[in-house]
């Protein structure tokens, strides 16, 4: 098909992304959440659902839920209940999900997020609830029998859900980026995509972009990396363009993706026909958001990656980019602030953070983040260059690599130990007169006023001294040198 | 309200009760004698009264977020009607 038949048409999708509170125990009892147990181990009576239990709420997941609407700048509820969303599924043995339908603890809000291009997009919510989390079914250890592992069952959720605005698979990611971003500084859950902590369902449809009703909506599940929503999406935008151009019939369904292929499948279920027959949990009492709550909520939170962006541009004077990129991680944004309580070089610190640490972070596999050296050797070592102690170069290629293997050194040991003459005068001296000796035409020419040759100069310098010269003194050393040769002549 | 056959079958459907075609206009009765007499409650003027969620008047019963010991996995498969050494096992649920 033709791109122009693709141009024609617009995307719609809407986001709703499960976010596992990092609690210590389950939403409604005192079970531990811990991840990676073994099957069936993480489960009580209230999991179970044998007769006669009773659940109670946990406090810390509600803050949690606060913290993030708050964040986002939702109106919070200040009375709530729950309800119980009726299904049969062997993962949740109640027979009903308890989660929130008529009083969302969060509605409304807009998380605002940067384009690659630069451009920022709002993107609307309409509500975050609270719900509990369904145990997992293994369907292929066995050829006839699914196996249950209630262990995640009951561990706390909130389900954030979009407006249907996003209208680019970019869009689309960089929300889920900048989502999970504000969950790991909320430090409300661990933003673990591939363990499932933070989990992102895509409704998407088509329309023709002259159209104003939506299309029929797909509901697309089961991507596990940011990456892999964007590719999603991308699909069944072509996939729903192609059977509209061939007069098929979009199904209201729900599709898995597949990330060895890119493309989505129908996910066939011996459930259909569902109706959730909403109604209140008469097991819970309501609870009550009171406005000293809610201050003491807001007093204790800790900064927004939005709020930490527009700090490091007024304070540091960086620019937009380099905050990007120090506020993509938590650990990173707050290591470069530790670094910069003992150093006002704010640009030059960054510049470290932004080169060489990120690279060593870049290799680092797994979720986890091990800023790889301390923040009182990075304020040294930004230091020592400042105040031309070592040159950069130097401090680059050796102090820090020899910092990043000694984390409780100092910088003062780094040049002993790696027995850097920080004076260097008299060695640059031989090296100076080797060089001008080597290039007897070009300082001839050099004196009959060709200047710029100096930069020649200094570039054998530098290859000689392999960048251990200070480019400053080289310099002054270098110029000195040839004006003495031009008064000798 | 008027209970349907299709209203009967949907409804056992959700619930996952079974039960032949014979049975169906028997439960379609009595069900719709169970609805009528619900229906009565529909006469009362519920205009200024806010809906009652739960029985109990507390509020805010909170737990604090401390794990606690549980269930033995021994104890927790016990009672279920099938499972092995690890897991709850249920007839395959996807196709």
């Amino acid at each position: 098909m033709s791109t122009e038949a693709y141009s024609e048409y617009q995307l719609v999708v809407g986001l709703e992304i499960h976010i596992q509170l990092s609690t210590e125990s389950k939403l409604f009892t005192a079970e531990s959440t811990a991840y990676g147990q073994p099957p069936n181990t993480n489960v009580s009576v209230i999991t179970l659902a044998h007769p006669g239990i009773m659940p109670k709420l946990n406090k810390k997941a509600v803050e949690y839920a606060i913290r993030m609407g708050l964040a986002c700048g939702c109106d919070i509820s200040r009375y709530c209940i729950f309800d119980r969303k009726n299904y049969f599924y062997p993962d949740s043995p109640k027979g009903f999900q308890t989660t929130q339908d008529r009083t969302p603890i969060c509605i409304g809000g807009v998380v605002p997020v940067n384009l690659k291009d630069g451009e920022e997009v709002n993107v609307k919510l309409n509500r975050i609830h609270l719900e509990e989390d369904a145990g997992k079914s293994i369907h292929d250890e066995h050829s006839d029998e699914s196996f249950i592992d209630l262990n995640r069952a009951g561990v706390p959720l909130i389900e954030l859900v979009t407006e249907p605005t996003i209208h680019s698979a970019d869009e689309a990611m960089a929300f889920m980026t900048e989502i999970r971003r504000m969950v790991r500084y909320l430090e409300i859950c661990d933003g673990n995509m591939e363990q499932g902590s933070l989990r992102c369902d895509a409704n998407i449809s088509v329309r023709k972009k002259s159209d104003t009703e939506l299309g029929k909506k797909v509901e697309v599940k089961n991507m596990n990396s940011i990456r892999n929503v964007g590719r999603a999406i991308k699909h069944e935008f072509k996939r729903q363009i192609n059977l509209v151009e061939e007069g098929k019939p979009i199904i209201t369904e729900t599709r898995l993706y597949d990330a060895n292929t890119g493309t989505t499948f129908s996910m066939r279920t011996k459930e259909e026909l569902n109706d959730y027959r909403y109604f209140p949990e008469p097991d819970l009492s309501p609870f009550e958001v009171t406005e000293d709550w809610l201050n003491e909520i807001r007093l204790s939170m800790p900064a927004t990656p939005r709020q930490l962006r527009s700090r490091f541009v007024e304070e540091y004077g960086l620019s937009v980019y380099d905050t990007e990129v120090l506020t993509s991680e938590k650990e990173v944004a707050a290591f470069f602030e530790e670094v910069c309580e003992k150093t006002t070089h704010y640009k030059q610190v960054a510049n470290w953070v932004m080169g060489p640490i990120k690279s060593i972070l870049n290799e680092q596999e797994g979720d986890e983040i091990t800023i790889p050296i301390a923040p009182e050797q990075l304020s040294e070592l930004v230091e020592a260059v400042e105040n031309k102690k070592i040159n950069s170069s130097l401090a680059g290629k050796q102090v820090f690599p020899y910092l990043v293997n000694n984390t409780n050194k100092t910088v003062s040991d780094a040049i002993s130990e790696l027995k850097i003459d920080i004076s260097g005068q008299d060695d640059i001296s031989d090296i100076i007169l080797e060089v001008l000796g080597a290039f007897p035409e070009k300082v001839k020419a050099y004196q009959n006023g060709k200047k710029n040759l100096m930069g020649m100069f200094m570039g054998e310098v530098m290859k000689k001294t392999e960048g251990a010269a200070n480019p400053q003194k080289a310099n002054e050393l270098l110029r000195d040198a040839l004006d003495k040769k031009e008064k000798e002549e | 309200m008027k209970i349907t056959k299709e209203i009967v079958r949907k409804t056992a459907h959700l619930a996952r009760l079974e039960f032949g075609s014979e049975d169906e206009d028997q439960i379609m009765n009595d069900l719709q004698k169970m609805v009528d007499w619900v229906d009565k409650l529909s006469e009362v003027d519920t205009e200024r009264v806010e809906p009652l969620t739960t029985m109990s008047s507390e509020i805010n019963a909170f737990r604090d977020d401390k794990p606690k010991p549980h269930l033995p996995r021994k104890d927790a498969l016990k009672n279920a009607p099938k499972h092995n050494s690890e897991y709850f096992t249920v007839p395959k649920v996807i196709d």
